[in-house]
């Protein structure tokens, strides 16, 4: 048996740096929030910045140090499956916390409105919204002064569509980088990434403009009542879900032209292009449940 | 409920029965044919679970004074046995599985979803229920009646401390009554064990529950899901009347709350007749929330003494009290208050407390916002 | 073979721990972290445990003697969820990070770095859910399950600093299970095989998993809860589509499995204490990891239990009611290993011991009160009512809290080297065993005679078990300053402590000498 080592860390003041920033971004976005619709300025907006600042400073210097660390070849097999293990447990995590609102999204669609529109076993709810009738998509919901729905909703075989060609290209095209690089040719696999960076910046801009639509001509908000509101969580998140890829990806890109990795050691490539992917899939179950049914 | 299981119980709980006259221990088994089903129930399981623990811990308690190391027992080495293990896997599933049919099929009763007698429809409000007579145009708020005083520790506390309101809900003897639950703000629950109903009342939804009670008697029950500041001050009193009596009570509600209004409205009312009706008014109905001083609570209720709406222009002060603000736990009040108290009340908060502002709110006043003449 | 280096080079690897503060607050040391842990959870379970003296004191007659009804809902609310976030769950990760990598034959947990995190996020987390009590409008008062809409339209303002809150402690919690599952999966010793792992670790494996499964939904209602009170969306709102009881569909998605979160690490505790003293391996090893999984599947599918009242449809209470009355044969399965595992072994009954079978009669009991409440129509007349309560308290105090104490007791040589004393750690058991079941056990009556729970005041006939339950309260809780003034005592001056200090103890950390040298298998042991 060969003898490996395994590394142990020593010290390092960046987690308890990094929870303080949490901190003063909850404390400021806590009351930045609470702050809205009043007059004056909180200070909630500058502890919120100032909390963010701090955190990408931490993820900049610990990541630097964990790069630095890798490539003084520290760590070992095994340790490269800590992360393994690490990461995909993680976007299990990820998974877990989309499946909250698409289950928000099928309860509300097979259950909650076709009850307050006087369909099922508490059809009789319907006696507290008088004429209210039960449609996917709801376009006007029990009370729609206080809510008013959507004009239309988005059709899905038009921006959707080339978005979802976007992203699952997006996720070959991260594959075939990722091929590229196991068999050592990193500037091929750089522009795979490329591509797949280009993908995912098109694929926003047209969800950004989708958004504008959205609000400006079709009327569809949060405010929109139930179809608004699950509509923009489940593709808020994922867009959120996508920039964050997407930065990561240009971080990764970047490293790999600095020759961080190599055929062998790559795995905070691989970590990346596994989110990717799992971005992806997401999208799929979106366009399938959002736009298209 | 009757001594002898709670005296049972008790037993099991190692104390001596005669203690116990006046202690309540178990659930009651009320007075409908589900209540004394779910007593049943109820009382299966706690012996099937009484009958495991005697033999699991006498068992244990034996093998903890036998097998100890200070009488010199020495270990023995077994470790697994898969009969064992299969055997105390099914017989505890045995014993669910006939726990389980009894189970369902007073479930299944419960759900019976046939028309009733008579449908009443109960909504919760912060802090209090309002029962609505659907086919005989009665309506009417309930609230606790217990004086302050005695919450306070002021004065000795009466037998029904806590259980009791100014008008109850009153249904007819050996009718199936039908509940349609609902509330107008948080979740409420309406709860009353002798009936075994007890069913969420939940904003915007209506839950179905029903009762078919044998004796005339009065019953109580409270608010049992968390509604804010006062859900242990939200009790609900069923008083269950023999048929003829029960009719004789419609009767009398109806010409009763016809003769108010009459009455009232045709009175001209003077500025302190309207501060005093005002002040009940609001001890009643509004000093739950706003505080009996017209102070508040900060940044959760705002107070009414210098508020800028109440010493403001009336028009938008009857529009608040009446119309409530959507989405606060400020309701609407005009299908709660009729226009005299509405008057009263709005009349009350532009004088009293330092705001001084000499107003007089007339009912035709309130009327007239409100759009009927 | 594996060693450890650190970043200073394999020598650095024999060094002690950093001196002063920054030992503490920078440190990747597994042993540390447990520390920090579990001194926090100590610190929370006095708060939490004051908020409920206060409680009780406020329940000890009718009227309202002491607090006003909002502050008494805010104590409700404070108390439930500092219990089970701030000491319950950091209290067995603690235990986790001292023990997991001892018994695995590992150096370190498998990410150093982002367990010191996850430690760290949390008195931040707690510094800004307990900030709440003193702002205007005051802290979150709608019970720690937090219902829609009466914690979102209705809510005071300080519900979004109690939402980011959350949000960190979860975060705190999913980084911790991660690090956890890659510690188990990935660091054992050569030799030890999944099915040979200590059942402690198994516990803990199967926990972490069900951690990174609900812990991200919990976060989800959450935003939808931050949505609605601000942005104008209407999740859980009739009036926009929404539907108040999806709040509650969500929040037990990840509240049922949340329970046994807190239950079996605890699990695990008792079934390495429970051979330990009877001198007798454990019973059943195969059977209690399958059962433990068993419980771990059907706690996804029994959530729709403590929402029996809200209206389900039939089909579903039906469902949800068979489902919960199933986990009573593995959770059964348990308690008879445990209790085959007693049968014919040589025991002695030292203070871990006495916690661990006090766990095993009390925590049946209220898995029984559980079994009640798992029957629907029954439920009907429980449901929130003491009578939940008493349940789920007893499966919470003399449950994993219990657990908890004897963990300490059994490895506190271990952590320190030294031994704590014996006779003050048995009155410590007596005097809690006697408090618990004092306060808790007449809230069964009060519960079935009909008293109604979050109430700050209530009916006369209620009145006498309530003193005795405040009584055994205030028992309970000032005995556990004997656990601290022990525990004290046992790290100043406490006689030394043999490496294996229990006769019948079996496994990797026992191997090691007391106190377990700041860095432990270097080499890993090979396990047969
Ligand atoms: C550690 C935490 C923990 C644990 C382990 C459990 C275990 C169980 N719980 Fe409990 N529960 C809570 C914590 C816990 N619970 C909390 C905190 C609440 C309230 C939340 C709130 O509203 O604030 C609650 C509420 C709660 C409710 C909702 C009540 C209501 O609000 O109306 C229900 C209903 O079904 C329930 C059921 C059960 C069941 C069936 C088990 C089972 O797992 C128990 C299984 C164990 C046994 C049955 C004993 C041993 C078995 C045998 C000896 C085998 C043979 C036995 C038989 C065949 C009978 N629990
Ligand atoms: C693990 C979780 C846990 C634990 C350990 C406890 C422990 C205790 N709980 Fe709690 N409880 C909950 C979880 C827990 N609880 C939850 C989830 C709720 C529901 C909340 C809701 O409805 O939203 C609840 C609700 C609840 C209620 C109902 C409140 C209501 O409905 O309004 C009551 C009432 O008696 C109560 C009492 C107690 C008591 C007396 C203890 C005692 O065991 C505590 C004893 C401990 C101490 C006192 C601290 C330790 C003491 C020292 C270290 C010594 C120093 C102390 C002093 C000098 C005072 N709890
Ligand atoms: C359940 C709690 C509750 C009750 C009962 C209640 N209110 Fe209010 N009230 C509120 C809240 C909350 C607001 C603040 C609404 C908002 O956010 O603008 C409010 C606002 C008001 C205002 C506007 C004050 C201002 O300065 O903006 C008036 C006037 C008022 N209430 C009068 C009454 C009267 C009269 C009654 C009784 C008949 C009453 N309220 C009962 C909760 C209550
Ligand atoms: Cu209404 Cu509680
Ligand atoms: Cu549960």
């Amino acid at each position: 048996m060969t003898t490996q080592t395994y590394y142990v860390p020593s010290d390092s003041r960046w987690p308890i740096i990094a929870s303080l920033a949490l901190f003063l971004m909850a404390f400021g976005a806590g009351s930045l929030i609470n702050g809205l619709g009043r007059e004056g300025t909180s200070p909630g907006l500058y502890l919120l910045l100032a909390g963010a600042l701090v955190m990408v400073v931490v993820l900049f210097g610990w990541f630097a140090h964990v790069v630095s660390e890798s490539r003084l070849g520290l760590y070992s097999a095994q340790m490269d499956r800590s992360f393994r293990w690490g990461m995909g447990w993680f976007i299990f995590s990820e998974v877990m916390f989309f499946a909250a609102f698409f289950g928000a999204l099928f309860y509300v669609r097979v259950l909650a409105v076709p009850w307050l529109g006087g369909e099922g076993e508490k059809g009789i709810s319907n006696q507290l919204w008088q004429g209210f009738e039960a449609h996917w998509p709801l376009l006007s919901p029990p009370d729609s002064a206080q809510f008013p729905g959507p004009r239309a909703v988005i059709s899905p075989w038009q921006i959707p569509l080339v978005n979802t060609l976007l992203l699952i290209s997006s996720s070959f095209t991260a594959t075939l980088g990722l091929g590229a690089l196991q068999e050592a040719r990193r500037s091929r696999a750089a522009a795979w990434l490329g591509i797949t960076i280009a993908l995912g910046l098109v694929f926003l801009s047209l969800q950004l403009y989708e958004y504008h639509e959205a609000y400006t001509k079709l009327g569809l908000t949060l405010h929109a009542g139930i179809y608004g509101a699950t509509f923009f969580i489940l593709t808020g998140f994922h867009g959120l879900h996508v920039t964050l890829g997407t930065l990561m990806l240009i971080i990764v890109t970047l490293r790999l032209l600095k020759g961080h990795f190599d055929a062998q050691n790559h795995f905070g490539l691989e970590a990346v292009i596994w989110y990717w992917h799992f971005v992806d899939v997401v999208w799929v179950g979106l366009f399938l449940f959002v736009y298209i049914l | 409920m009757k001594p002898v299981h709670g005296g049972l119980l008790f037993l099991a709980a190692g104390a001596s029965p005669p203690l116990l006259a006046a202690w309540e221990v178990n659930l009651p088994i009320g007075v409908t044919a589900i209540s004394r089903s779910v007593h049943d129930l109820h009382m299966l399981i706690f012996w099937v679970c009484v009958a495991i623990g005697v033999v699991l811990f006498g068992i244990m308690g034996w093998a903890l004074v036998r097998h100890r190391k200070s009488k010199g027992f020495k270990p023995h080495k077994f470790h697994e046995h898969p009969g064992l293990e299969v055997l105390w896997t099914l017989i505890p599933a045995a014993i669910l599985v006939f726990m389980a049919i009894p189970s369902a099929a007073t479930l299944i009763e419960m759900y019976d979803r046939d028309e009733g007698d008579l449908t009443v429809r109960i909504t919760g409000y912060q802090w209090k229920w309002r029962y609505t007579y659907l086919d005989e145009e009665i309506d009417f708020f309930s609230n606790l009646s217990t004086p302050q005083n005695q919450i306070n520790n002021l004065t000795e506390k009466g037998d029904n401390y806590l259980l009791e309101v100014d008008r109850p809900l009153v249904i007819p003897a050996g009718k199936k009554v039908r509940f349609l639950l609902t509330a107008n703000d948080v979740i409420h629950s309406w709860w009353v064990p002798a009936l075994a109903v007890k069913k969420d009342a939940i904003p915007g939804f209506i839950n179905e529950a029903w009762t078919r009670v044998d004796e005339p008697g009065i019953y109580r029950g409270q608010c049992t899901e968390l509604c804010g500041r006062l859900h242990g001050f939200m009790p609900v009193v069923v008083e269950v009347k023999p048929e003829a009596e029960y009719q004789q009570w419609v009767a009398a509600t109806r010409a009763e709350a016809e003769a108010a209004k009459s009455a009232a409205q045709a009175k001209d009312w003077t500025l302190a007749e309207l501060m005093a009706r005002g002040e009940t008014v609001y001890q009643q109905s509004c000093s739950a929330c706003h505080q009996a001083g017209g102070e508040g609570v900060p940044n959760v209720f705002p107070a009414l003494k210098g508020s800028a709406v109440v010493t403001g222009p009336i028009a938008e002060h009857i529009e608040v009290v009446a119309f409530g603000k959507t989405n606060t736990a400020m309701q609407a009040f005009a299908d709660q208050l009729g226009a005299v108290d509405l008057a009263a009340v709005i009349t009350y908060e532009r004088n009293a407390w330092g705001n001084d502002s000499g107003d007089r709110v007339t009912p035709a006043q309130i009327n007239q916002a409100l759009g009927k003449e | 073979m594996t060693t450890a280096t650190t970043a200073e080079g394999s020598q650095a690897a024999h060094h002690g721990p950093a001196p002063g503060l920054s030992r503490w607050l920078f440190t990747t040391n597994h042993k540390d972290i447990g520390t920090l842990y579990l001194v926090f959870s100590l610190s929370l379970f006095m708060v939490g445990g004051v908020m409920a003296l206060l409680i009780r004191a406020e329940l000890f007659q009718p009227g309202l003697q002491l607090v006003q009804p909002e502050f008494f809902n805010q104590m409700t609310t404070m108390h439930g969820l500092i219990m089970v976030f701030g000491a319950v769950m950091p209290a067995f990760v603690g235990l986790a990070n001292w023990q997991v990598p001892l018994m695995i034959g590992a150096p370190d947990m498998a990410l150093p770095r982002l367990n010191n995190w996850s430690f760290w996020i949390l008195p931040f987390a707690f510094a800004l859910m307990i900030s709440t009590l003193f702002m205007e409008g005051g802290a979150p008062n709608f019970g720690w399950t937090f219902y829609a809409p009466l914690s979102t339209t209705y809510a005071p303002p300080s519900v979004t600093y109690f939402i980011f809150a959350v949000h960190m402690m979860g975060i705190s919690s999913i980084m911790g299970a991660i690090n956890i599952i890659a510690t188990i999966l990935n660091m054992r010793a050569p030799g030890m095989t999944l099915m040979k792992m200590p059942l402690f670790v198994w516990n803990w494996l199967i926990t972490a998993f069900l951690l990174i499964a609900v812990m991200p939904v919990l976060a989800g209602v959450v935003t939808m809860m931050l949505l609605d009170v601000h942005f104008g969306t209407s999740f859980f709102n009739a009036a926009g589509g929404g539907d108040p009881v999806l709040f509650q569909h969500i929040f037990w998605f990840f509240g049922h499995p949340e329970v046994y979160i807190m239950i079996l690490p605890a699990f695990g505790i008792i079934s390495q204490i429970i051979p330990t003293f009877a001198r007798k391996r454990v019973f059943g090893y195969a059977s209690m990891v399958y059962a433990t999984a068993a419980i771990a599947v059907l706690s996804f599918i029994v959530w729709a239990h403590h929402m029996f009242t809200v209206g389900l449809p039939l089909v579903g209470e039906l469902f949800f009611m068979f489902t919960t009355m199933l986990i009573a044969v593995p959770t059964g399965v348990k308690i008879f290993n445990w209790v085959a595992t007693l049968f014919r072994g040589s025991m002695t009954f030292e203070t871990p011991m006495l916690f661990a079978l006090a766990f095993v009669v009390l925590f049946t009991i209220g898995g029984f009160s559980g079994l009640m409440l798992a029957i629907a129509p029954a439920d009907f007349q429980y449901h929130d009512t003491y009578f939940v309560v008493a349940h789920f308290h007893y499966v919470l105090v003399p449950g994993a809290i219990f657990s908890i104490i004897a963990a300490t007791y059994y490895w506190l040589p271990k952590w320190t080297g030294r031994m704590y004393n014996e006779t003050m750690g048995k009155v410590h058991f007596w005097l809690s065993f006697i408090g618990v079941n004092l306060t808790f056990f007449p809230m069964h009556f009060i519960g079935l005679a009909g008293m109604p729970r979050r109430i700050p005041d209530y009916a006369l006939q209620f009145a006498d078990f309530n003193m005795v339950a405040s009584l055994g309260a205030f028992l309970f809780g000032f005995s556990q300053l004997l656990l601290i003034y022990n525990i004290v005592r046992c790290v100043r001056d406490g006689r030394g402590a043999p490496a294996r200090p229990w006769d019948g103890a079996e496994g990797l950390e026992w191997e090691l000498p007391s106190p377990a040298p700041y860095h432990t298998h270097q080499t890993p042991p090979r396990v047969d």
